[in-house]
């Protein structure tokens, strides 16, 4: 996952997308796992650390990791 | 000095943000002068952004009434600059430039070949011209001539006024319903344009007069009335949009200020919908967003120097509003029967 350069993100979950002034929210594991991605962790370490915080099934967080990339290409926030 | 375009209604007039911007430069203490068509125009009634105003004859009555009413208005104020605003008005002023100069009025404005290059009419030949990315487009004289227009451009199409006021339109029966209303309303011919899908675009600039792009500010519409006017937006960041601007600027030597109407498609291509040879009525926000483009064209008019203007708060909005003013009769009354207040 890489977030374009440009994209901001705020603690609370906001993204602002400068390039089309598109705002959206979202919420706080979606937020931890941009403000993650920003500073420049790879996937592979996210979901590691999601797995040991959460308890979710590997399988599930697959799908639910391609539904949040999906749904940030829909909004055009990755490079 | 002297401002034009004070109908601050729901399709604004630019004169009373270009006001609001004038006001806050350092550079100038300023004494400022409205110049209306009509009594009820808002901008007239804002006292604390327009020191006096008087009225100009209509357009149509030709650049003749227009002199004389600005000689009078000259000999009641020290006007060193006037700003037009209206499209339709933009003519009778550049014609008039030379006598305005020997009033010791000064103007910045697009030459007169500029000002008819971008016409709607002539917009695909300007951007074959200059490589400038413009939708097809063809002029109307008449309803017969729609369906031609359609079976070339293709549905939906995009009826639009000489001037002012447009329409998409999906059938014939809409779109001679809409040819009815836009001719009745301001003549023929109408432009058929092909319609293009995507996000609404638009940027305020500054051109020099000698290719260069002073200031360019891109705003993307959030909120767009039935008329099509951005009632909110936001500044964005994005170095295509800069780049066509400067290009705008570039490809034709443009003088003043100037807005360029874009649609960027799903495809992330740039339309060039419409170029109007003067400042919108957002450009407030360019000076809130660090670029204050009125103030700049002040300069400009008045052969000082201008640095060109870079960067610029990214996320800047603007939510416009309604306000009812309050004053009295005899303001109206004086404004309606003697032309100034």
């Amino acid at each position: 996952m890489k977030l374009k350069k440009n994209i901001a993100t705020s603690e609370a979950g906001f993204i602002f997308n400068p390039a089309t002034g598109d705002s959206f929210a979202a919420n706080p594991l979606a937020a931890d796992i941009l403000a993650r991605a920003k500073a420049g962790q790879d996937a592979a370490a996210i979901k590691a650390d999601i797995l040991e915080r959460y308890d979710v099934a590997p399988g599930q967080l697959e799908k639910d990791w391609d539904d949040l990339l999906a749904q940030l290409r829909e909004f055009n926030l990755l490079d | 000095m002297a401002v034009t375009g004070l109908n601050a209604t729901d399709s604004p007039g630019p004169g009373v943000a270009v006001i609001r911007a004038l006001r806050e430069t350092a550079d100038f203490d300023l004494r400022i002068i409205g110049l209306s068509y009509e009594a009820l125009e808002p901008g007239i009634y804002l006292r604390e952004l327009v020191d006096r105003t008087y009225q100009l004859p209509y357009p149509s009555a030709g650049t003749a009434a227009l002199l004389e009413r600005l000689r009078y208005v000259r000999e009641q104020e020290d006007v060193a600059v006037l700003i037009p605003n209206f499209d339709a008005e933009l003519h009778n002023f550049i014609k008039l430039e030379p006598q305005l100069r020997a009033l010791g009025i000064r103007t910045f404005l697009p030459t007169l070949a500029q000002l008819e290059a971008r016409d709607k009419l002539n917009l695909p030949a300007f951007g074959t011209a200059h490589g400038l990315p413009v939708p097809a487009s063809r002029a109307l004289h008449h309803a017969g001539e729609l369906l031609a227009a359609a079976e070339t451009l293709g549905w939906p199409l995009v009826l639009k006024g000489r001037y002012y006021d447009a329409a998409v339109v999906h059938t014939l029966a809409q779109a001679e319903q809409a040819f009815g209303r836009l001719s009745g309303q301001w003549g023929v011919p109408l432009i058929a344009q092909q319609w293009v899908g995507g996000q609404e675009i638009n940027i305020a600039g500054l051109g020099d007069g000698h290719g260069r792009c002073l200031s360019a500010v891109p705003m993307r519409k959030l909120t767009i009335t039935d008329k099509g006017k951005a009632w909110a937006g936001i500044t964005l960041e994005d170095e295509a949009l800069l780049t066509l601007a400067r290009r705008f600027a570039e490809a034709t030597q443009w003088r003043g200020g100037f807005e360029l109407e874009l649609m960027r498609a799903a495809s992330g291509e740039l339309f060039i919908l419409e170029i109007n040879p003067r400042f919108p009525a957002w450009i407030y926000l360019t000076a809130a967003a660090g670029q204050n483009q009125p103030a700049a064209l002040l300069r400009l008019a008045l052969g000082l120097p201008v640095m060109q203007q870079e960067g610029y708060a990214v996320g800047k909005m603007f939510v416009r509003y309604a306000w009812d003013l309050i004053t009295d009769h005899t303001a109206f009354q004086q404004v309606a029967a003697l032309g100034e207040l």
